[in-house]
C-alpha cells in the first residue's frame, strides 16, 4: 500500500470523524459517520481484510446508519439549541482525551515492532471469506451460537421496549 | 513505508475523537455514535496486528478478524437497544438532552 493512499484514507476518516463530534446538527453527524466508515473500509481493505472491510460497510454504512438517521427523523431533533457551556467540564473532557492520546503515543514509540513493515503475504491472492469462514464454523462455533442467540434477544428486547406502555 | 505504527497511531486518534466526544457532547444520540467510533478503533488496530502476525503459512492471523467481526455483530446489536432506550426516554421526557435526565444523580 503505497504511504499516501494510506494518508488520504487515515485523513479523510479523522477528519470526518472529528466532525462528527463537531457538528451542532444531528443529521450532518451521522452523515460524516457514514464518510467516517467508508475510509475505514478502504484500511481495512489496505490490511487484506477484504472481508471485514465489505462487512464493515454493509452492517455500519447500510444497516446501523439507517437505523441512526431514522431515530433522528422519527424524534425530529433539530439543531441544538446553543445552551450555557459548562467551560471547566469542557476543559477537562479536552485535557483527559489529549493525555489518552500522549499516552497511547509513548507507548506505541515504544513498541520495537511498531517501527518494522508488514511482511509480504505467502501468495497476493488468497480466500479471506474462505478463511475466515473455515475459523468461525470450527473453533468459534460456540461464540458464533451464542451471536446467533444474542441478537434474537436484542429483537425481542427492542420490540418489548418500543412498545407503548410497559406491563 | 506504511508500518504498524501507522495503523495504531491512526488508530488511537480515532479512539481519542470517540472518547473525546463521549466526554464533550451532550447530545444522547451523538454520544451513542461516538461510542461506534471508539468500537472501531479498536478493530482498526486488530485487523492492523492480524496483518502484521502472519502464520508460518505466510496467511494473516484470521483469529483477530473473527474478533472483529463478533465485535460488529454485537455493536449491531448494541445500537438496535440502545436507540430503542432513546426513544422510550424521549416518549417519556421529550429530550435527549443528558443533563435533563438527572432523576438518578446523587
Amino acid at each position: 500500500m503505497p504511504l499516501f493512499l494510506f494518508w488520504i484514507f487515515s485523513l479523510v476518516m479523522l477528519i470526518f470523524g472529528a466532525a462528527v463530534v463537531i457538528n451542532r446538527n444531528p443529521i450532518a453527524s451521522a452523515l460524516s459517520l457514514v464518510v467516517c466508515f467508508m475510509g475505514l473500509s478502504a484500511l481495512f481493505m489496505s490490511l487484506d481484510a477484504f472481508f471485514i472491510g465489505i462487512i464493515q460497510v454493509l452492517v455500519y454504512a447500510g444497516a446501523v446508519m439507517v437505523l441512526f438517521l431514522f431515530i433522528i427523523m422519527l424524534l425530529d431533533l433539530r439543531v441544538e439549541e446553543r445552551r450555557k457551556l459548562n467551560l471547566v467540564a469542557f476543559a477537562g473532557g479536552l485535557a483527559v482525551g489529549l493525555i489518552f492520546f500522549v499516552q497511547i503515543y509513548l507507548v506505541i514509540g515504544q513498541l520495537s515492532a511498531a517501527k518494522q513493515p508488514f511482511p509480504p503475504l505467502a501468495s497476493p491472492k488468497m480466500d479471506d471469506v474462505h478463511n475466515v469462514g473455515a475459523l468461525l464454523f470450527t473453533n468459534y462455533n460456540l461464540p458464533f451460537q451464542i451471536i446467533g442467540v444474542l441478537v434474537l434477544v436484542a429483537t425481542i428486547g427492542v420490540i418489548v421496549l418500543s412498545k407503548r406502555e410497559l406491563r | 513505508m506504511v508500518t504498524l505504527g501507522h495503523y495504531l497511531i491512526v488508530s488511537g486518534l480515532l479512539f481519542t475523537i470517540g472518547f473525546a466526544g463521549v466526554l464533550l457532547r451532550r447530545n444522547i444520540i451523538i454520544i451513542f455514535m461516538s461510542l461506534e467510533l471508539m468500537l472501531n478503533a479498536a478493530n482498526l488496530s486488530l485487523v492492523a496486528f492480524s496483518r502484521f502476525r502472519l502464520t508460518p503459512a505466510g496467511i494473516p492471523d484470521y483469529n483477530a478478524q473473527v474478533f472483529v467481526f463478533f465485535i460488529i455483530t454485537v455493536a449491531a446489536a448494541e445500537v438496535a437497544v440502545g436507540l430503542a432506550i432513546i426513544v422510550a426516554l424521549y416518549r417519556a421526557r421529550q429530550t435527549t438532552h443528558v443533563e435533563d435526565v438527572n432523576s438518578l444523580k446523587f
